[in-house]
């Protein structure tokens, strides 16, 4: 397993990549690229990085109208902005369309940290998953991240990355392949499963299952890394071996992972005892990360605690 | 221009006109006051100065056209049809389920259409992220765009241009259709426009009004925009809503309105030959 490393140098240095070997890899940013790393990539190909300044619905219209003529935009801005301020411009230029606009989402729930409440997304999965088709992923580490960009370049139509900047360990050797709509087991066990979306939520989710070892549990760890499409053959089939599932992510609770597995296990008919991490319908404020996480309840003793719950 | 061009792109105009009545009049209700408004620059649009072949819609060489104003699909599907982007008889589907010609343009259903539209605001970005690709790709294409003035309310626009002119994006030649009306009364009584070439110029545009039902004039500024080098440009069409359509011609409430067959055929006979 390689280093804790960056996650926004990762992406950055993922798009330089790419861009090398096609041309058409173009990246917009929105007054935000020191931010989201991809200096990197307009140092490397100046023609290629569009700042459109701090107005985020011409940037994804602009993405939208690019890859009309065959670019592969990568266009990022915070996920509030991504979601809520650029949302009809991407349903409709980008997806409604039929376009191939990648829509880069940083500073995931929580990680929006001192930027409080007006920059706290909780509710951009939520958004996201009512958009037909769409592609939604949220990478657990850096090899998940690098090789779901890589995926996402060569993928034809809209996808909506979610993504954490912050520095994250690996969990996956390097050259793991990923693909749309697959989870991983990053931890076997038997009593009961956890399905953990995003960098954040997967770290927690592992403590969890620690924890929970110390007291006797065998608990797996889902990495769900895809949101739409949800790998539900994987989520169902380890809810009903182990008969009790916990969803974890940095997110409100209504309308996301949750939401999408208790869909899946309702509709399926999968019996299974079933909680929810995640934000409980409130807006975001400031705090350090930390503090936010145990504020919204999203730690491993939160989640151990709901999976002891379930009796 | 001379009097045999102007001639043609008159009988042209009146053909797009008579025709989108028709598609309308068929369906039953419509926008049919903003589709008459963008006749004549359709007419010299696709009478003569866009580049495109109708047996290649997408061929890399052509002229883009982004109707921002999506609503008006039905008077460009008109030209389209005119010049053989597909069959005449399609023209009577506007609006029917399953057809490829619904009220706002959609670039995946009807030959001919370039991009998505009709969530007003959008489409004079997406142009400029055209002009930004084929800047890139070295095409010399013109990316023309056709934007409303109730469309203009929509602060998108006003991004869109400040990002074209600092990226001098001079192969943009945008039109507004300065119609004066909007769906709720005059643009002057919802929200006003002033001088919309003054606030174009402020953004860094080439901006100029010409009367939007001469094609001469229209044409005259194209050409003129073309040769800019380092300014979009931003044709201000003073036109009239409903323009050529005798039961609507000036009328405020013709944004989307009822339109029986006999009014079609009415209106269609006024327009005589």
């Amino acid at each position: 397993m390689e280093a804790i490393k960056e996650m926004r140098a990762v992406y950055a240095e993922t798009l330089v990549r790419l861009g090398a070997a096609d041309s058409n890899i173009v990246v917009l940013e929105a007054d935000l690229m020191k931010a989201t790393g991809t200096g990197l990539f307009a140092k490397a190909y100046p023609d290629r990085a569009i700042n459109a300044g701090v107005a985020e619905a011409n940037m994804v219209s602009i993405a939208a109208g690019m890859s009309t003529e065959g670019k592969i935009p990568f266009a990022a801005t915070f996920a509030c902005f991504a979601s809520r301020r650029a949302f009809d411009q991407f349903f409709v230029s980008g997806n409604y369309a039929r376009l191939n606009v990648k829509l880069v989402g940083t500073d995931p729930g929580v990680c929006a940290a001192a930027n409080g409440g007006t920059h706290m997304p909780f509710e951009d999965l939520t958004l996201m998953r009512a958009i037909p088709g769409l592609v939604i992923v949220e990478p657990s580490d850096p090899v998940s991240l690098e090789a779901l960009v890589e995926q996402a370049a060569s993928y034809k139509g809209c996808v909506y990355l979610r993504l954490q900047r912050k520095a994250a360990p690996a969990r996956y050797a390097a050259g793991e392949r990923f693909e749309f709509g697959k989870a991983k087991v990053l931890r076997q066990g038997t009593d009961a499963v956890i399905v953990a979306l995003g960098a954040l939520m997967v770290g927690e989710a592992l403590k969890a299952a620690e924890l929970l070892s110390a007291e006797g549990w065998d608990v797996a760890v889902i990495d769900a890394l895809s949101l739409k499409p949800l790998d539900e053959k994987l989520v169902l089939e380890w809810a009903a071996k182990t008969g009790k599932l916990v969803t974890c992510e940095n997110h409100q609770k209504r309308g996301a992972l949750g939401s999408a597995v208790a869909e899946a296990l309702a509709e399926s008919g999968t019996t299974c005892r079933f909680a929810r991490i995640g934000v409980d319908d409130q807006f975001g404020e400031v705090g350090t990360q930390d503090w936010l996480a145990e504020r919204f309840h999203l730690t491993a003793p939160h989640i151990a605690a709901a999976v002891k719950n379930l009796h | 221009m001379d009097p045999t061009e102007r001639a043609g792109l008159e009988t042209f105009a009146k053909e797009i006109r008579k025709l989108a009545i028709g598609m309308i009049g068929e369906y039953g209700v419509g926008h049919i006051g903003g589709a008459m408004s963008i006749a004549d620059v359709l007419a010299v649009l696709y009478g003569k100065r866009l580049k495109a072949d109708a047996r290649n819609p997408r061929s890399p060489g052509r002229d883009r056209l982004v109707l921002s104003k999506g609503h008006a699909g039905p008077a460009l599907y008109a030209a389209l049809a005119a010049k053989g982007f597909f069959p005449m008889e399609w023209l009577t589907t506007l609006n029917q389920g399953g057809t490829m010609l619904p009220s706002h343009c959609d670039r995946n259903r009807t030959p001919g259409i370039d991009m998505t539209t009709g969530s007003l605001g959008q489409g004079l970005s997406a142009a400029c992220g055209i002009a930004t690709a084929l800047r890139l790709d070295g095409n010399p294409a013109t990316v023309f765009a056709i934007i409303g003035d109730g469309e203009s309310d929509e602060g998108q626009n006003w991004e869109a241009a400040m990002f074209a002119a600092h990226r001098k994006l001079s192969n943009i030649v945008a039109f507004t259709d300065f119609n004066n009306a909007q769906i709720d009364g005059t643009t002057e009584e919802i929200l006003g426009l002033g001088s919309l070439s003054s606030k174009w110029a402020a953004f860094g545009w080439n901006a100029v009004d010409v009367d939007g039902h001469d094609v001469g004039a229209i044409d005259a500024a194209i050409e003129k925009a073309k040769a800019s080098k380092d300014k979009p440009s931003m044709i201000v069409m003073h036109t009239v809503k409903g323009k050529g359509c005798s039961f609507c011609e000036g009328q405020v409430g013709s944004h989307n309105m009822p339109v029986t067959r006999e009014m079609a055929a009415e209106a269609i006979a006024k327009l005589g030959a």
